[in-house]
């Protein structure tokens, strides 16, 4: 594989940029595959790559229904963090960070981490108390946690409104200094690039139709271009696993809904951190290219469509103007949706299933980005080595039989509530 | 933009409504020795299908009457809606 550097920019400078290597092959599927990973987004992309990072098992296929980074990979708001006060899920999300610190080095892909802070806003003495008691248990686990007051916030983001006549007054705000951003579409492509030089074949336009189940054992996917036989089969379908769940036969808990998300024009710098209002279900960071980056709420109802509904995103920017009223002078340049994996805790599902050879990484809710890599190391020693990892052993499918739940957010089963 | 028809009220804007999940879901008997798992079926398993979708709507903006509405979860066309306590097809 081509390394990529300065070097071989200039160099290719002189052949007006026509001969760069392809960065991913597009090779047809062979017959049989040690390991099959259904999903070309973050997750499956980076699971392929840890398969054979880590593992060295490198005859791994990645099917993908529609195109390499098509789906929610490139539709989040690219939000990095760790801020959790579980213990599953904040060592989990730290390891994670170490992982997106090294990421463009490991990838020699610039993924453009920006570890630019985040803050989640507090509007009240309760809420204070309850972000002081996140931030201590984040400490100590390792995670860095500020708390901010008023006059701190103010200091940092100039621009909300710190008005007397509002709902919603800044209290303060926890920060994670650590958090930020990462171009989402570089993760993508660069773990699709290391992957295919390791030999890992990613098969797109490919749509999985059924699953053949052999007393109880996993020996292959049927497929838009063919039956292809496989030892083990991961599943990181965010968004889609309930339809693959029904070829299955199992029913999983977790419901399919649609967040949306938006940009605007872009502006000049003026909001260095990432900012969640979480009173008023809104949330915003500025791009490197200047856009707002904004989103909230679920559409509200279980939804496939991947194209969201007006009054959720009217919801969305009232509550954001009230926050930050200069974003009414802005323009919007595109919004979009993508459909999430609802789990009924609100925490992710990486594990083995009832069927042998059969694995299991879904129920992302609002975090599948950030957890990207985190949950293809994790996902990629559970199928290399039939066992869950420490890391992810909280996130069992069994966790709702024996009431082990994480409910870090105490959304309970009503995830249209949240 | 949803326009829900209330069996009571007629059509309405989605503004008026508040969702309330799967209408399919049932809750285990009373005074019946209930396992386990019939308690984890009917808290947290979800079938979650594209497609066709039976589902409670709360008119809460409304007559405040709980109704089903069968819609279809890709395309979001509303096919028939029913009472609470009416059958459904």
């Amino acid at each position: 594989m081509q390394k990529y550097s300065v070097f071989s920019l200039i160099k290719n400078a002189f052949s007006d940029h026509q001969n760069w290597e392809v960065a991913w092959k597009d090779p047809t599927p062979k017959k049989e595959y040690d390991v099959i990973i259904i999903g070309g987004g973050g997750h499956g992309l980076a699971t392929a790559y840890y398969l054979a990072k880590e593992h060295n098992i490198t005859n791994v296929a990645i099917i993908e229904k529609g195109w390499i980074g098509g789906g929610n990979v490139g539709r989040n708001t690219t939000i990095i963090r760790s801020n959790y006060m579980h213990d599953d899920n904040a060592l989990f999300s730290e390891f994670g960070m170490d992982l997106w610190r090294k990421m463009s080095q490991d990838l020699n892909y610039n993924v453009m981490f920006s570890p630019r802070g985040i803050i989640n806003l507090a509007h009240s003495d309760a809420q204070m108390n309850a972000y002081s008691r996140r931030g201590n248990s984040m400490r100590l686990n390792g995670i860095d946690a500020v708390l901010l007051n008023r006059e701190e916030v103010q200091k940092r983001i100039p621009m909300a409104d710190f008005s007397d006549n509002v709902r919603f007054p800044i209290f303060g705000g926890l920060m994670q200094p650590s958090a930020g951003t990462a171009r989402h579409d570089a993760v993508a492509w660069g773990y699709a690039r290391q992957a295919d030089s390791m030999g890992v074949d990613i098969i797109q336009n490919c749509e999985v139709t059924g699953f053949d189940v052999n007393n109880g054992k996993i020996v292959g996917v049927r497929t838009s271009r063919g039956d292809i036989k496989a030892k083990k089969v991961g599943l990181c379908v965010a968004g889609s696993t309930n339809i693959l769940a029904e070829m299955l036969n199992m029913t999983l808990p977790i419901e399919t809904h649609l967040l949306q998300a938006c940009v605007s024009e872009p502006v000049k710098p003026l909001l260095d951190h990432v900012v969640t209002f979480g009173a008023g279900h809104f949330y915003c960071s500025q791009s490197d290219k200047g856009e707002m980056v904004m989103g909230g709420d679920l559409d509200g109802y279980n939804s496939y469509s991947q194209r969201g509904n007006l009054p959720t995103l009217q919801h969305v920017l009232t509550e954001g103007i009230a926050m930050f009223p200069f974003l009414s002078k802005l323009k919007m340049l595109r919004t979009w949706g993508g459909i999430m994996d609802m789990s009924m805790d609100g925490s992710p599902i990486i594990d083995k299933t009832h069927i042998d050879g059969l694995y299991l990484n879904c129920g992302w809710c609002y975090g599948g980005f950030k957890a990207t890599p985190a949950s293809g190391w994790t996902f990629a020693h559970t199928i290399a080595q039939d066992r869950v990892h420490e890391l992810n052993s909280g996130y069992s499918l069994n966790r709702f039989n024996t009431g082990d739940l994480i409910d870090e957010k105490g959304l309970g089963t009503k995830t249209w509530i949240s | 933009m949803l326009y829900i028809f209330c069996p009571h009220c007629g059509s309405r804007s989605q503004n008026e409504f508040a969702y309330g999940g799967d209408a399919t879901v049932k809750r285990p008997e009373l005074n019946k020795e209930i396992s386990d798992q019939e308690w984890n079926n009917f808290v947290y398993l979800r079938k979650s299908p594209r497609g066709k979708h039976l589902e409670l709507w709360h008119h809460i903006s409304g007559c405040r009457q709980w109704i089903k509405v069968e819609r279809d979860t890709s395309t979001h066309e509303i096919f028939k809606t029913y009472k609470a306590d009416e059958l459904t097809e």
